[in-house]
């Protein structure tokens, strides 16, 4: 059986490349068929709001790369509801669908996968 | 055991030089290295246009050293590389580029290397931040 991954995804969507280059290892494994989820953390959160404007930072969407990780057979996405709860995020509607973890049930998810990648 | 090794910082940051002495570390202690992966701004190590005052630990260069001794695969992503300006010969004639800057015992290729290796390996330990 392939080996899991669990990309923990840190940084703010328009903070520089890290989001960017976080998403294309995400989109490399969906492209090798690899298992692979994504846990957004700390400022990673922010990936997933609504309403976002990059042009007025004149950067890329990077929301549209997002919402094509299930057509990658990247489908399980989580957030760290306590990074959300820090940022007054807690109760946000999230433009991309993302299962929503406690502390203790990120402990249980850092079990299941074989790696553990953070950017 | 076989680890895979990836290098997210540049040359400057210190997990870059622990990254090497981690390396150094595993094959000293008899386990296998299936490859090292530089990505983000750890691709600016496999920069042979580094120059490191002689009072300075040249880490990018100890790297270069360590990949030839024990001919390790050292691969370098080739997206990442591509916009911090580390070139190989083939990329700077599809650019049109002058220089060529990707240092020996390297070798551009995309991300689906890391997860190859990883498929391969016992352990993935990354180098990143400071």
């Amino acid at each position: 059986m392939a080996k899991s991954v669990l990309l923990i995804s840190r940084h703010a969507p328009w903070a520089g490349s890290d989001a960017g280059e976080a998403l294309d290892i995400a989109l490399a494994a969906g492209a090798f068929d690899l298992p692979l989820s994504i846990l957004f953390m700390d400022d990673g959160v922010l990936q997933l709001l609504e309403q976002q404007l990059p042009r007025m930072l004149e950067q890329k969407d990077l929301s549209a790369n997002l919402q094509a990780l299930p057509m990658f057979g990247i489908e399980q996405l989580y957030v760290a509801q306590q990074c959300l709860n820090l940022r007054g995020l807690g109760d946000s509607c999230l433009a991309i669908a993302a299962e929503r973890l406690d502390d203790q049930h990120i402990q249980q998810l850092l079990r299941q996968y074989d790696y553990v990648v953070t950017l | 055991m076989k680890f895979v090794i990836s290098v997210l910082s540049s040359s400057n940051a210190p997990s870059t030089r622990r990254a090497l002495r981690f390396a150094q570390a595993v094959l000293a202690a008899g386990h296998d290295i299936v490859r090292v992966f530089f990505y983000q701004d750890g691709v600016l190590t496999a920069s042979n246009n580094l120059v490191v005052a002689q009072d300075q630990q040249d880490i990018a260069k100890q790297w270069q050293a360590f990949i030839a001794e024990h001919e390790l695969d050292a691969v370098v992503c080739i997206a990442a590389a591509l916009r911090r300006g580390v070139l190989d010969h083939s990329e700077a004639q599809r650019y049109q580029r002058d220089t060529v800057n990707l240092a020996e015992g390297y070798q551009l290729s995309g991300l689906g290397q890391l997860h190859d290796a990883l498929q391969q390996a016992d352990r993935f330990i990354s180098f990143g931040g400071e």
